[in-house]
């Protein structure tokens, strides 16, 4: 088995005395999308959040090719090749739409496929609301300016969370059309859905947490609906 | 006539001296929601390293003030990265005493410096230099410089703000502290940055200050208040908004003294209150905090 | 649900020790009560700031550690205190001992307007306008040409010997005026001092307390309590201003001479009783007691330093507020777990947030 771009082992993570991550352990392989399930509060987010450098972590908890980078500094992480597409969009509201793009790119260190002009030929309607305020964007054009600012620094690896919530099918469906284009060219994903249908259609492999604790993992195809139904809501 | 029409442009030009001491402190608040109670202070002792390199090197204050420059970018840049930093976070108190201490401390050293005995940046013949405007007003050279200095550093900071990476940052900073850090924007850096900048900004305010008027180490905090009362006065969040803050300021100020000279702070404050009360969040707002 | 606040509450009641702290705090006012008839004129005197300083640094403690109202405007109240002390005395006649009362509910009074204006600042703004509005009271004051404008004036002989209740004292103790005189403003800074103490506490215990406490720790913890958190800070505000405006007043009867510039001296009236409450430890009750202490010892072997004394307590309250925040008292309460005067109902309001993760480097 090859290295694999990301490992996650042990993970602890902690709001407070509040424990919300109990020894997490995964794996992403480079080019792999990767989903992760679970019900609210299961800790999905705060998972994204240690990845990305933004909670307290032991170092060698999260490794991302071969560097142990728990517990941040979380300016650090673009330049390692990790971006996040938050829950719930945050975008930058004092910032117009291709400033929003732009920042993303801020830490920028490696030359990579994506680039402004890329971005707006993945979201074409991002080109031509280029200069609106964030905010006057809908759902959707949101969420596709998220991901172009997480993709306009060439990450390696992609966090998104619940990327179609809240979206409608056919906005959801571009959205998830775009993915394929950001795996093709060789980025691994890790997805975090609560749409598990969704979810499986669209990755290689399949992460279910439940109370902070990881309740099942596997291929989507070597999954039963059972065995998702009880990793899921427990019982 | 003649009188209140001359108190009127002297007004306006004293806006100007208020639009700079208002600017630096507008920056810092736009960026870090850091209300610095040494600001004042900070103006002062620009004023007194100008006052420094002017004697020691014979230089006239324009040129002095350009040496400053760069040296108050590092002491901002330090006390940020230093010492400021430190403070921030969901507390109010820490950052708002010791910036108190701070002045404090300033003040106090450069008594300890220079006694509290008043100096003046002397600047020559421009000092008292003055273009007729008819009717018999003037304006003189020096305030004149100053309101096109406090709109030219203006102008700058929407340049900085609106136009540059570093601009951006530092609107992305303000915006969402946790993912600006995911952009890869140190932010003790940027607020460090923007602290140098403020005191660039406050050392333009210093020349003119020293140019105007006498001043001392203990005159710090009455410029505190004025700044303070310019940008809340113009509504928090725009340059722009400072600069008709600042305006606003000194014309209820040479108004009042054109009543009686003993009201010219006072009229001053009183129009601050004046419009606190009637529009809180200033006669140009623009900022949702 | 990610930015939901994970709120815990703890309500904490008082042991024995804090029956055994009012038997002691009794005893303490007795003895100081009945000091007079053994200390000398010096030790009345000294006593009489420690007093004075003690209850503004209780109440600028009730303002920003309870409340969360950070003034660097109490000055505005010390100085309307003492000048309406003059204006009742001299102008109007009244006793003295009667006008310090009544100065307290006139600044009572007049807190309401200035609360119009400040309270339309949030936070660390609303510590600037409580500066401009003690700024207008300067000036405002110094146009009074009747109290001496400017350079101010002084209280006549009349009135300062006048008082009710010196010549009782004079017989009593065996004194002459002046000393007769020092005993019974020693006696109203014991009475305000205490009263100062009483205010903190009762209002702790209040159940505006739990509130204010609630306040202090999260106003959005606190509204979610059903806490009418404006009118709670407008009573603390209200209330600080009267004791501050009475305090005020004694202290402008003892020095017998005010001017704008002195009794509206920020630096006399808020940065030093700031100094002893961050010293001593913001938020208790005895933090101040702690930090008036250290205050008056540095006052007494340093203040001759002039502005290299005044460097060092900029430096030290620097120091404290970063490395700790709690104070002297804080330190010890932390360390061994121990407090003198528990309030009846504690709430301890815990909470992470997010935000709290932020690390600046
Ligand atoms: N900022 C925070 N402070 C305190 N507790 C938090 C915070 N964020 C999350 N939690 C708690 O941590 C646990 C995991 O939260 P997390 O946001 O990771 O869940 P999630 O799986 O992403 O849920 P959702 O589907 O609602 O987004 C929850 O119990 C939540 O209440
Ligand atoms: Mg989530």
């Amino acid at each position: 088995m090859p290295e694999p771009l990301l490992e996650v082992h042990g993970l602890d993570a902690f709001y407070g005395d509040f424990q919300a991550l109990f020894g997490v352990s995964m794996r992403v392989a480079t080019g792999a999308i990767v989903a992760v399930i679970g019900a609210n509060g299961a800790g999905k987010s705060t998972l994204l959040k240690s990845i990305a450098g933004l909670m307290d972590a032991q170092a060698e908890a999260i490794r991302f090719d071969g560097v142990a980078i728990g517990g941040g500094p979380a300016y650090r992480t673009v330049a390692r090749g990790i971006a996040l597409v938050p829950e719930g969009r945050r975008l930058f509201p004092s910032l117009t739409v291709e400033e929003n793009l732009l920042i993303g790119g801020h830490g920028r260190k490696v030359a990579g496929p994506w680039s402004l002009e890329r971005v707006y030929g993945l979201f074409p309607v991002l080109k031509q609301r280029r200069a609106s305020a964030a905010t006057t964007l809908s759902g959707g054009q949101q969420q596709m300016a998220a991901i172009g600012r997480a993709l306009m620094s060439n990450p390696r690896l992609l966090l998104c969370d619940e990327i179609s919530l809240g979206l409608a099918p056919i906005v959801i469906a571009d959205i998830y059309a775009s993915l394929a284009h950001i795996k093709a060219e060789g980025t691994s994903v890790i997805l975090v859905e609560q749409d598990i249908v969704q979810a499986m259609k669209a990755s290689d492999r399949v992460y279910c947490f439940q109370e902070g604790r990881l309740s099942l993992s596997g291929r989507p195809q070597d999954l039963t609906r059972d065995a998702i139904h009880r990793a899921y809501f427990g019982g | 006539m003649t009188g209140w029409l001359d108190a009127v442009i002297q007004g306006i030009l004293l806006g100007g001296l208020y639009a700079l001491f208002a600017a630096g402190l507008s920056l810092i608040f736009g960026v870090m929601r850091l209300v610095n109670l040494a600001h004042g202070d900070l103006i002062v002792l620009a004023a007194f390293v100008i006052l420094t390199l002017a004697t020691w090197l014979g230089l006239d204050p324009f040129v002095a003030a350009l040496l400053a420059i760069p040296i108050m970018f590092v002491v901002g840049f330090a006390l940020q990265h230093v010492l400021l930093n430190r403070t921030l976070g969901r507390d109010l108190l820490p950052p708002l005493l010791v910036t108190f201490g701070l002045s404090i401390i300033i003040q106090n050293g450069l008594l300890q410096l220079f006694s509290a005995d008043s100096e003046r940046l002397r600047a020559g013949s421009i000092e008292t230099a003055s273009i007729a405007l008819g009717g018999g007003i003037a304006a003189g050279v020096v305030p004149l410089l100053t309101l096109l200095s406090a709109i030219a550093v203006i102008v700058i900071l929407n340049l900085v703000f609106y136009r540059t990476p570093l601009g951006r940052a530092f609107r992305a900073t303000s915006d969402d502290l946790e993912i600006a850090q995911l952009m890869g924007i140190e932010v003790g850096r940027i607020y460090a940055v923007a602290m140098g900048l403020a005191l660039v900004v406050v050392t333009v305010a210093a020349l003119y200050l020293g140019m105007r008027a006498n001043f001392d180490p203990t005159i710090g905090p009455a410029r505190l208040l004025y700044a303070f009362e310019a940008v809340i006065i113009g509504g928090l969040g725009s340059f722009w908004g400072t600069l008709a803050g600042g305006i606003v300021l000194g014309l209820a100020q040479t108004i009042g003294a054109r009543i009686d000279p003993e009201w010219q702070i006072l009229a001053g404050h009183l129009a601050f209150l004046v419009v606190l009360v009637l529009r809180p969040r200033g006669l140009f707002p623009r900022a949702v905090d | 649900m990610a930015n939901q606040p994970a709120t815990t509450f703890r309500i904490a009641r008082a042991g024995p020790a804090s029956l055994a702290a009012a038997a002691l705090g009794a005893l303490v006012l007795a003895i100081l009560a009945a000091l007079p008839a053994f200390a000398g004129r010096e030790l009345i005197q000294n006593l009489i700031f420690v007093f004075d300083m003690l209850a503004l640094a209780q109440c600028w403690n009730l303002l920003a550690g309870q409340a969360g109202l950070i003034s660097v405007g109490q000055q505005a109240f010390v100085g309307l205190g003492g000048y309406l002390l003059f204006a009742l005395t001299i102008m109007a006649g009244l006793d003295p001992l009667l006008a310090i009362p009544l100065a307290g509910g006139v600044c009572a009074a007049l807190a309401f307007p200035a609360a119009l204006i400040v309270f339309r600042l949030r936070g660390a703004y609303f510590a600037i306008g409580t500066w401009v509005v003690a700024e207008v009271c300067r000036l405002v004051l110094a146009q009074v040409k009747q109290l001496g404008g400017g350079t101010g004036t002084s209280l006549p002989p009349a009135v300062t010997s006048g008082v009710i209740g010196i010549e009782g004292i004079k017989t009593l103790f065996d004194v002459r005026t002046p000393a007769a005189r020092d005993i019974l403003s020693y006696w109203v800074a014991l009475a305000l001092m205490a009263a100062s103490f009483a205010l903190v506490y009762a209002i702790q215990r209040s159940r505006r307390g739990l509130a204010l406490g609630a306040i202090r720790d999260s106003e959005a913890a606190a509204a979610s309590l059903g806490v009418d958190i404006a009118s709670v800070k407008l009573s603390v505000y209200v209330a600080t201003a009267a004791m501050t405006g009475m305090i005020g007043a004694l202290i402008y009867l003892q020095k017998a001479r005010i001017s704008p510039d002195a009794a509206f001296s920020v630096l006399d009236w808020t940065a030093y009783v700031i100094f002893i409450v961050v010293i001593g430890g913001i938020g208790t009750i005895e933090g101040p007691i702690v930090g008036t202490l250290v205050f008056t010892l540095m006052q007494h072997y340093l203040a001759d330093f002039g502005a290299a004394y005044l460097i060092l307590l900029g430096t030290l309250g620097i120091l404290i507020m970063l490395f700790a925040p709690r104070g002297i008292w804080g330190f010890v309460v932390e360390r061994y777990d121990f407090t003198l005067f528990p309030t009846r109902r504690r709430l301890f309001v815990e909470q992470r947030r997010e935000g709290e993760n932020r690390r600046i480097p």
